[in-house]
């Protein structure tokens, strides 16, 4: 936990230091984890006045039921796509915004301030832009033969989020795509520019495979992003419809949970999430313990 | 500029252009009366109404009880986001002291229990989560808001990483001068800590401030309500086949997306030093 040779001698000094942390995850993380286990164990009627206690009924119910399974497909699908387009464009435009020499600072700026965009703000600006009475977008697609319609289209709707996402996702991506690019010594550069005469060839066997890292921590950011940050994105722009085509698992725990009161189901899937996010940082976490040598 | 730099800058342009039209298209057609919008969309050009509309939106009074006027839920979006990255801030810096500076026992299990949050957003357990906070009378209040939040220990990870790299040598020297625990940490660790902080606030205001889900879930009072919750307000009132004055809804849409920007833009260095060193 610690690589200092000297330290404070052993007091309660510390304890001070780490308790309101402590504190705090006791109250708002252990326990509200803790009760998410514990009820998603449990049938509560719907106006919460009793519980009963059903075993595993709320996981069985969950793995038997289409519904969830296309939930988890749409979420992965959705994912997917976010992340690898969102990292294919801001890799374009970071290593251009890298060879360029004239105005690189206006494009940086330029090009990263949608970081600061919250998902919801995302979500209803472009609500109004493909909006059926004002959006130029819809006008625009409709003159092109397509009646864009994400309220009652699956494709539409699926369509219209992911673009949203990575409209959102770009920014940040560009940021660690064009810190990574800077970071690549000017000696490596010059020896490759005498080794590979093409620009596409020098990029593939050596800039790229130098991103490498960064691009792989970035696929874990843009996963997490899109399992979580976009609730505020899809609740503002489909909120699911038509009929749950574009419900993710968080948006969902929250439908059933909070809006469809089934208590019992939302915590099981919960629990769900949880394990599923365990073993994926896991592995990032091995990743990372990897990558950082001081 | 010979041929393959200007194609360069073109795919830079239309990039910048995919990122600004829609904002760009808000701003613009926030400057237009409703009726102009209505019957000709969104428009790319400035209108003659000029501000007016932001005017309306900072005063005007929505909702039941006539409480959250633009001005309001500006003034609790700030009070979010100052209170969310100040309170990490502090905790975090001084629970990586302990950890980093410090031979505590079981040292090994507070470190996986802090970091054991950086892996279940509160998004995951938002039913329970809104269950405890329930239960300990926090709803509608600034605490309430605010602290569950703060519950995971991002910014943790990135001080205790960053004491990491700090000499063994400056803690042997403040020894040699006496100077104990309390004093090392806010005389020495705490100025060398500077530029890190900037990052971690810039980095923690922006995510307080675009919150969403945890402010929709935890206020039913309208006093409370935050900026982008009003934009839940905008799309119900859409929602409802109600026309809401679109000029005045689209200036509290760009209201909203301000302050953050603006402190992204103008602390640029800090921002992506922030985000870089986070990659650790």
């Amino acid at each position: 936990m610690s690589n200092k040779r000297v330290q404070f001698s052993h007091s309660a000094i510390p304890y001070l230091f780490i308790a309101p942390q402590m504190l705090i995850i006791l109250i708002f993380f252990i326990w509200p984890a803790l009760q998410a286990f514990y009820l998603s164990f449990m049938l509560e009627d719907p106006w919460g006045l009793s519980r009963e206690f059903v075993g595993l009924r709320n996981y069985l119910y969950l793995f038997k039921s289409s519904e969830y399974l296309s939930t988890f497909l749409f979420t992965i699908f959705y994912s997917a796509m976010v992340a690898g387009l969102s990292l294919g464009l801001a890799l374009v435009l970071a290593v251009k915004a890298n060879a360029v020499i004239r105005f690189q600072s206006t494009y940086r700026v330029l090009l990263t301030w949608v970081y600061a965009v919250a998902p919801a703000v995302a979500g209803i600006t472009a609500y109004f832009i493909f909006n059926r009475h004002i959006g130029v977008m819809y006008d625009l697609l409709l003159s092109m033969g397509w009646d864009f319609s994400p309220e009652t289209n699956a494709f539409d709707a699926t369509a219209l989020l992911i673009l949203v996402s990575v409209w959102k996702q770009v920014p940040v991506n560009f940021v660690f795509f064009l810190a990574g690019l800077q970071g690549i010594s000017k000696a490596v550069r010059e020896a490759a520019a005498l080794d590979c005469a093409s620009p596409s060839r020098r990029f593939w066997t050596i800039t790229f495979p130098l991103l490498a890292p960064t691009t792989f921590f970035l696929l874990v950011i843009n996963l997490t992003y899109a399992f979580f940050e976009t609730f505020g994105l899809i609740d503002t722009l489909t909120r699911g419809a038509p009929g749950g085509a574009t419900t993710t698992l968080v948006y969902k725990v929250y439908q059933d949970g909070f809006l469809g009161a089934d208590l019992g189901l939302s915590s099981a899937q919960s629990v769900v999430l949880m394990a599923l996010v365990l073993s994926l940082t896991f592995f990032q976490f091995r990743f990372i313990e990897r990558k950082v040598h001081y | 500029m010979n041929r393959s730099h200007w194609l360069d800058h073109t795919i830079l342009w239309v990039g910048i252009l995919f990122l600004l039209t829609p904002v760009w298209l808000l701003i613009a057609s926030s400057t237009h009366s409703t009726q102009t919008i209505l019957q000709e969309g969104l428009q790319f050009l400035p209108g003659s109404e000029g501000f007016a509309a932001y005017k309306t939106a900072l005063t005007k009074a929505t909702g039941f009880t006539d409480t959250a006027t633009g001005y309001r839920m500006l003034l609790n979006s700030t009070i979010m986001g100052l209170g969310f990255a100040i309170g990490k801030i502090l905790i975090s810096m001084m629970a990586a002291y302990a950890l980093v500076y410090f031979r505590i026992p079981f040292a090994g299990f507070l470190f996986w229990i802090i970091f054991s949050t950086l892996l279940l957003p509160l998004e995951v357990r938002i039913v329970p989560s809104y269950d405890v906070v329930s239960q300990l009378g926090l709803l509608n209040s600034y605490t309430g808001l605010i602290v569950p939040l703060i519950a995971s220990a991002t910014a943790t990870f990135y001080f205790q990483q960053f004491y990491k790299t700090i000499p063994n040598e400056l803690l042997e020297a403040a020894q040699l001068d006496n100077a104990g625990p309390f004093r090392f940490f806010f005389d020495i660790l705490v100025p060398l800590s500077r530029t890190m902080i900037a990052a971690m606030f810039i980095i923690m205001f922006v995510v307080g401030w675009n919150q969403y889900l945890w402010p929709i879930m935890m206020t039913t009072e309208e006093s409370y309500y935050t900026i982008i919750m009003g934009i839940k307000n905008i799309l119900s009132v859409i929602r409802e086949s109600r026309v809401p004055d679109f000029n005045v809804a689209f200036a509290l849409v760009v209201l909203s997306l301000v302050p953050p920007v603006a402190v992204v833009i103008i602390f640029q260095r800090w921002f992506i030093q922030g985000l870089v060193e986070s990659e650790k």
